[in-house]
């Protein structure tokens, strides 16, 4: 009991009394909009603020998706800090257009440009009025990310938010078509949902669409802006969509560490289409584990009124064959499991169908949904003594695994140095995966992603048993 | 013809050793074959027109092609708006020079993203205690920002000394704090006092300028430690190392070889660098600067201050590396320490260059393309291509100045094209006009060379192999070897502008 109450003080956000963090389990939001935005055809992604920002940024992301990644900052200096971005706002519009020729201008903000108060959407209005007899003027779309406010997975869905506000018109009726909003997920995975949603004969507008943009194919020549992404048309019509089908349950909903004017206002994407031009919504988590692919291909399914595809049904059959061959490896194992909220509920939910307990769930984000959601969806398979923790950095993570005593580690790859210390294996997924090749093809998602996922994890621990054996079997 | 006269100098070398060593390297410098490049010329004059259209306005006096255009490349310059300009700010300028300092409590007061994206971001090896390597940040939220975030520095201070024992604090303020304007330096001030341990405020608000000038804040940072101890033991032969971040075990090598001269190496700075050494550095009898860009105005501080002179070397490279220990050698005149360098870098050489003739002859007439940090570490590397054999085609930097490129110009090959801040778009048209087969730079320039279908060697951040000193000659020949003829640009079609 007494054990229990001190890990649970540990993983308590200490709200007012927290002083610092060590070692955070999360990215700034500008890094997040800048993911998002790079779903966008035709686009370059600005950053308002100082120099640095960007340039973090793009190292961030060239390193996980290993592609190159361009950002524009408008370059702060400290007069533009004082009297204010404007000049630079404009300057560094007309640079970026004469160098990239973008179709699109998607800005986020920064915490500096945030706190001296900058109005971009004035800023953006301004440049379009005086410059209105540009011929292909680019659209510009901005997304208020202040890095004190939230993680990047907020900044990545507000981002997406804002371009489906700027960009979504009604100008027909219904289509044929439905939106998918696919939440924080790899390239690879973007494939696949397209793949699958057009096995079910449904036009799609996907949204953002980084899989070839973060994901391309070696180039002839250099080019500056790459190909692929959803096109500025493919958004408008997202208004005059049958349906919008969303991945994830907390998207940028959470409340903890939100902006205090924003509490309870935040919409996300699906909801804003569904407020505004009552499109109607549908919302699944990310589909990994059976459970959770059944309800988004349930969803597809009454969506089209179209069976399930054979080719899946053949899937799941293969995934469940899967499952009891491997049952065995996996059962009972203490796994701490790591990430954005969203994709932590959908690797919980797996985990506890295959058996693993998953003994630690958290994440840096802080949403305060975390928890509910948690014993919703994974519902009867809940673990009971799950500790969940919110606002949670890799420091506290190990502290509360030196008492929980894992047997996986399941999260991106900056989880890495606690598994090494601690001696357990760790299986990387999710955002960022810096020490390993590959993260812009790891597949989870569907049966098929779940399929992989689930060999790597029983492999993992099959390395890991066969390397501290002293015998060396060669049937495991 | 140019090839056989330097086999016959390393003949020479092996056989006749001693000051010979560097008249060879010093003719090595200036025998370049200048062919190839010079018949092309007015074909280049023309296609630089046509990119030059495509250059930010603003920009055109940081791009220079030597032997074509007459004026002379400035550095230094704050970066255009709208550009992506693949420089960092003025914190990460700081964080990366004191960072390495592993005993030491780095604290970066600000929203969570500047701590996040230069947690552990590079190697700086530690032979110790590992403090460094732990990301900490009082992740200031939103309330933080309207109401001062003043009391939550104060407050994690304490909680982190209490729970690390640091033997200091460094708390960097970033672009936020500097604007809601926390009294940063009070708080290190009354803590300081209350804990008895160097707090220091590094006041390195992102918006203040360029990286470069992040280097100069550090060096005030490490000027305020240095002196303020006197324990250490001191031998009459002593230097600073300043300038090596011990990324790879740089600054390990180094350690050996002046051991092997007999000097001893009082304060590293920054690599593997602990408090008490900085605190002892004012007692060493020469500064040696690698890494001029980041370290030279500390150097010229502790000259003024303490009277300590000193010299900028180079560890990259044979003749850089050989220079810099003569150099050191010839401060202290005493001929058993130049007899020692002497000994120690024919050893090194014996078994040095016929290892590295294999890769000479493979990369031989190979073009290089070098976007990196500083001009001094592009002056290296222009000469070490030369030794195996390769052409350097670009030359850029991101922090140089007008001075540092002057230099950089003398030793450049008629053709380079050397630029200043340069971004994503202009490198990769100089590479395709150039038809570079190799780029070497950071994590940043790598896509950019993969994507046009070449080599590329990691100069900065995610770089696991020393690249200074002798064996790091030897890794370098090696790395650059494996990239620029593996079998896998067999598959990438290129539109290269082959001359």
């Amino acid at each position: 009991m007494q054990k229990a109450e001190s890990i649970k003080q540990k993983v308590m956000p200490s709200g007012d009394t927290f002083a610092s963090s060590c070692n955070a389990c999360k990215q700034c939001t500008p890094l997040g909009a800048c993911i998002a935005f790079k779903g966008l055809e035709g686009v370059l992604p600005m950053l308002h603020g100082s120099q640095g920002c960007a340039t973090y940024i793009r190292r961030y992301l060239i390193s996980h998706f290993r592609e190159p990644v361009d950002i524009a900052s408008s370059n702060f200096s400290e007069e533009t800090t004082i009297f204010g971005g404007n000049k630079n706002f404009n300057t560094g519009i007309d640079n970026i257009i004469t160098q990239y020729h973008p179709r699109v201008i998607a800005i986020a903000s920064t915490c500096l440009s945030e706190t001296i108060g900058e109005d971009v959407q004035r800023l953006i209005f301004e440049y379009q009025k005086t410059h209105n007899a540009m011929p292909d003027l680019p659209v510009m779309i901005f997304a208020s990310t202040p890095s004190y406010q939230g993680t990047h997975s907020e900044g990545f869905h507000e981002a997406v938010f804002a371009a489906v506000k700027t960009l979504a018109e009604s100008s027909g009726p219904v289509g044929d078509h439905i939106n998918l909003f696919s939440n924080m997920i790899s390239p690879e995975d973007i494939r696949h949902l397209k793949e699958i949603v057009e096995d079910f004969s449904i036009p799609v507008v996907l949204f953002p669409d980084y899989s070839d943009t973060l994901d391309n194919t070696s180039w002839d020549s250099y080019r500056r802006i790459p190909d692929g992404g959803t096109t500025v048309d493919e958004l408008k019509k997202s208004a005059q969509a049958y349906a919008s089908v969303e991945l994830g349950y907390i998207l940028n909903s959470g409340g903890m560490n939100g902006r205090i004017k924003d509490n309870g206002t935040k919409q996300s994407a699906g909801e804003f289409l569904k407020g505004k031009f009552d499109v109607p919504l549908v919302r699944t988590g990310l589909p990994i584990g059976i459970l959770e692919s059944d309800k988004f291909f349930e969803a597809l399914s009454s969506i089209s009124g179209k069976e399930i595809p054979m080719k899946y049904q053949r899937q799941r059959g293969r995934l469940v064959d899967l499952y009891i061959d491997g049952h065995k490896y996996v059962s009972d194992k203490r796994a701490v499991i790591y990430g954005e909220e969203d994709l932590v509920v959908a690797l919980a939910a797996f985990a506890a169908e295959i058996g693993i307990k998953p003994v630690l769930c958290a994440s840096g984000g802080e949403s305060g949904k975390l928890a509910g959601t948690l014993r919703e969806v994974l519902g009867s398979n809940y673990y009971e003594d799950m500790v969940v923790g919110q606002g949670m950095s890799f420091e506290r993570m190990e502290e509360v695994m030196q008492e929980l005593k894992p047997d996986l580690m399941i999260g991106n790859s900056k989880g890495y140095y606690i598994a090494r210390k601690m001696d357990i294996p760790i299986v990387r997924t999710g955002f960022p995966i810096h020490d390993r090749l590959g993260a812009q093809h790891a597949h989870v998602l569907g049966y098929e992603g779940t399929m992989i996922l689930f060999e790597q994890i029983v492999n993992t621990l099959l390395d890991d048993k066969q390397r501290k054996s002293p015998i060396g079997y060669k049937y495991m | 013809m140019q090839k056989r006269f330097r086999l016959s100098g390393l003949a020479l070398c092996e056989k006749e050793q001693r000051v010979r060593i560097k008249t060879f390297f010093l003719r090595l410098h200036i025998s370049v074959p200048l062919r190839g490049f010079r018949g092309n010329k007015r074909g280049k004059v023309l296609q630089n027109n046509k990119v030059m259209a495509e250059y930010l306005e603003g920009r055109e006096n940081q791009i220079v092609t030597k032997g074509v255009d007459s004026h002379e490349l400035v550095g230094g310059k704050p970066s255009v708006a709208g550009s992506v300009s693949q420089r960092a700010c003025v914190f990460c300028g700081s964080r990366v020079v004191l960072y390495p300092i592993a005993d030491a409590l780095h604290l970066v007061h600000g929203p969570i993203g500047c701590a996040s994206y230069t947690w552990d971001i590079r190697g700086a090896l530690s032979s110790g205690p590992e403090l460094h390597r732990s990301s900490f940040s009082t992740d200031l939220r939103e309330k933080n920002i309207v109401f001062g975030g003043q009391d939550k520095l104060y407050q994690a201070l304490h909680e982190l000394i209490d729970k690390h024992h640091p033997k200091a604090a460094f708390v960097y303020s970033t672009c936020i704090v500097g604007v809601i304007g926390d009294d940063v330096q009070s708080v290190c001030k009354r803590v300081q006092k209350e804990k008895n341990i160097p707090v220091i405020a590094v006041m390195a608000e992102g918006f203040q300028g360029s990286k470069k000038d992040g280097y100069k804040i550090a060096c005030d940072a490490l000027f305020s430690l240095i002196g303020t101890d006197e324990s250490m033991e001191v031998s009459p032969l002593s230097i600073n190392i300043l300038g090596d971040f011990n990324l790879a075990g740089e600054l390990w090598m180094l350690e050996e070889y002046y051991k092997k001269m007999g000097i001893q190496i009082l304060a590293p700075i920054t690599g593997d660098g602990r408090v008490k050494k900085v605190q002892n550095a004012h007692r060493a009898a020469l500064n040696v600067v690698q890494c001029s860009g980041s370290m030279i105005h500390l150097a010229k501080l502790m000259k003024e201050k303490y009277g300590i002179p000193f010299i900028k070397v180079s560890y990259f490279g044979i003749e850089d590396m050989s220079d810099a220990l003569y150099e050191v050698a010839k401060f202290f005149k005493d001929d058993s320490v130049m007899d020692k360098a002497r000994e120690l870098v024919k050893d090194q050489l014996t078994t040095l260059i016929p290892a590295l003739e294999p890769y000479k002859r493979a990369l031989q007439g190979k073009k290089a393309a070098i976007y990196v940090g500083g001009a001094f570490k592009a002056i290296s590397l222009v000469k070490a291509l030369r030794l195996i054999g390769m052409k350097t085609v670009i030359a850029g930097t991101q922090t140089g100045n007008t001075e540092d490129y002057r230099l950089l110009k003398t030793i450049c090959d008629d053709g380079c094209i050397m630029v200043d801040d340069s971004n994503p778009v202009e490198l990769s048209e100089f590479v395709k006009q150039t038809g570079a087969d190799l780029f070497i730079g950071g994590v940043k320039e790598r896509p950019i060379a993969y994507k046009l279908g070449i080599g590329f060697c990691d100069h900065n951040h995610e770089r696991k192999l020393a690249l200074a000193g002798y064996d790091g000659m030897l890794n370098f020949a090696k790395e650059v070897y494996e990239t620029v003829t593996s079998p896998v640009w067999q598959f990438v079609s290129r539109t290269k502008n082959k001359e």
